[in-house]
């Protein structure tokens, strides 16, 4: 074999070896989108992908699952609700570690590594340590099963890992900065409002994809906090149940999982750029 | 200064309070609780943790923990470093990329029944509407209940899925280090005369080993506490069971709050190491 040949070769076994990756993450979702237009019995008697090699003379599509599962199935409500539950709890959480985090890095005082040291030793503390005796709190407060205790529950969760990628890029900030700014006699309010606040826009783009993300598709937290109450389950757990009453049904699961995935989806490939750019700050420095 | 002092408390104590109510306390609690009775009454000693340790559906949970600690993190940070050194050399890279980091979009919950249709199976004879199936039938081999053949096959079957989510993560994250390699060393190994395998092997993986060993630690870390898979595709049922779903079972469905609190208890043990790890390497950096 010459040698133009050879790289010829390995080129082709290059583009094969890629093509065939994608095509295998990107298969098990194809199959869910396309059995969610499909009408029931078509379901239960063929595979999805005979959709597309036209082996039925008529290739039937219909949008009959959708309907049935927003209106009848609660997958509706359970949407709504997910927004309810997401959006507080990402922005919250967010306000709160950015005051944090910029005590920690920008300010000298009594016991601050230790506070530090304490933010890195509860990012890792399973959510599993905390669930009865934040129940029982809850249950005799009335939070169990509301909108306000989940929120707060997210925010607890959540605040370790914002506060720790809010940290570790405003310390990263250049020190000149704060330094001309507390010559010329700012307060820190002053600092943190005018200067650390709009150059922190990436990072905090980066988090508020991250806490959404997480939120929108938590299970565990919802499951303890708010249980099976229909009225304020969000999507998640109105999925995990249709999965236990409709575990055959491939065309309500599936148009049930696709609109779960939809603003998930499309936060992702909007802002992936922020995205990518979070995950590298939160998981290697430097 | 008075003020000086009192300003970093103020900054911090919304997360403070926030942090100490949600994680602290109730880490503590449970801790507590994990020595006493169903129904938190009387003390039992260690009887929860004889249990933990005895009982055989927990044996089989800790097996399993094992096996997905080993078999997810190794395949994760595998597969995130081929992917990334491949699709370095597509053109095409930002696409593939894009494919194999979506499903980190998608809640574990979805992800489950996506693969649970993947994995469907009808009795041999039938037509097959999951597609590993009909693949096996296109070669004539007879269907296989993907979820139900213990022990190896249905739990390799759960970890895949979590694999397919974490896989885009790690190429994310190695592919950002790999192209942070310098061109020219690689250059010079080239003109050197070293082949690309060797330039792999001798060259790009000492490099990226800091990468690795942060990756595989947050695999761990994470899948140590693995739920969502396992509750919404068989709930443990089939050999499948892991500690996080015996944890919740405990709670919710035996009402045992002592032997929950010491699942919880050991799952914190089982992370500790990782804590460690993590806060010497900040203490380095500080």
């Amino acid at each position: 074999m010459t040698e133009k040949m050879s790289k010829i070769f390995s080129r082709t076994a290059l583009h094969t070896v890629v093509i065939l990756i994608a095509i295998l993450w990107f298969v098990p979702t194809i199959g869910v989108l396309v059995t969610s237009f499909r009408p029931a019995q078509d379901v239960a008697q063929s595979g999805w992908w005979t959709v597309l090699g036209g082996i039925f003379d008529s290739v039937r599509f219909t949008l009959h699952n959708y309907r049935m599962v927003l209106s009848k199935l609660g997958i509706g409500r359970a949407f709504l609700n997910s927004f309810i539950i997401t959006i507080p709890a990402t922005l919250i959480p967010l306000g709160i570690a950015l005051f944090a985090a910029y005590a920690i890095s920008c300010m000298r005082f009594f016991a601050r590594e230790a506070v530090f040291m304490l933010m890195i030793a509860l990012l890792v503390v399973p959510l599993q340590m905390t669930f009865i005796p934040i129940l029982r709190i809850f249950s005799k407060t009335d939070l169990a099963g509301t909108f306000p205790g989940i929120w707060l529950a997210h925010t607890g969760y959540g605040l370790p890992l914002a506060i720790y990628m809010l940290y570790n890029y405003i310390s990263g900030l250049p020190e000149e900065l704060f330094d001309s700014a507390s010559i010329d006699g700012a307060n820190h309010f002053y600092i943190f409002l005018r200067i650390v606040l709009p150059l922190s826009v990436p990072i905090v783009a980066s988090l508020t994809i991250f806490q959404f993300l997480w939120v929108w598709n938590d299970l565990l937290v919802a499951l303890i906090y708010l249980g099976g109450t229909a009225d304020v389950a969000p999507i998640t757990v109105q999925i995990s149940s249709l999965v236990g009453s409709y575990g055959q049904d491939w065309e309500i699961l599936t148009a049930a999982v696709f609109i779960s995935i939809i603003p998930s989806l499309l936060v992702f490939f909007s802002l992936q750029r922020y995205f990518v750019r979070g995950i590298l700050a939160g998981s290697i420095k430097g | 200064m008075y003020t000086k002092k009192i300003v970093p408390w103020l900054y911090l104590s919304p997360a403070l309070i926030i942090l100490g109510f949600f994680l602290i306390y109730p880490s503590i609690h449970t801790f507590y609780l994990s020595f006493f009775d169903r129904s938190s009454r009387s003390f039992t000693g260690l009887s929860n943790y004889i249990y933990v340790f005895s009982n055989r559906v927990m044996l089989t949970a800790f097996r399993n923990n094992a096996l997905w600690v080993a078999v997810f993190t190794i395949l994760t940070v595998f597969l995130g470093l081929v992917f990334a050194v491949l699709f370095d050399r597509v053109k095409y890279e930002v696409v593939v990329k894009s494919i194999v980091f979506m499903p980190m979009a998608i809640s574990f919950v979805s992800a489950s029944v996506i693969w649970k249709f993947v994995y469907a199976y009808k009795p041999a004879g039938t037509s097959q509407i999951g597609i590993l199936n009909a693949f096996l039938r296109m070669f004539g081999r007879s269907p296989v209940a993907w979820l139900i053949e213990r022990p190896l096959i249905n739990n390799l079957c759960l970890i895949v899925v979590g694999v397919w989510v974490w896989t885009g993560f790690c190429v994310v994250v190695l592919s950002a280090s790999y192209k942070a390699i310098p061109r020219q060393i690689l250059e010079a190994a080239r003109v050197d005369g070293a082949g690309e395998w060797k330039i792999f092997w001798r060259v790009i993986f000492p490099l990226l080993i800091p990468t690795l060993t942060v990756l595989a630690t947050t695999m761990v870390v994470f899948v140590l506490k693995v739920f969502d898979i396992v509750y919404v595709m068989t709930n443990g049922n089939f050999g499948t069971e892991v500690i996080a779903n015996r944890m919740y079972k405990e709670m919710f469905q035996f009402r045992n709050f002592g032997r929950s609190s010491a699942i919880a208890v050991i799952l914190l043990l089982l992370v500790t190491p990782m804590m460690l790890v993590n806060l010497r390497r900040f203490r380095k950096e500080e």
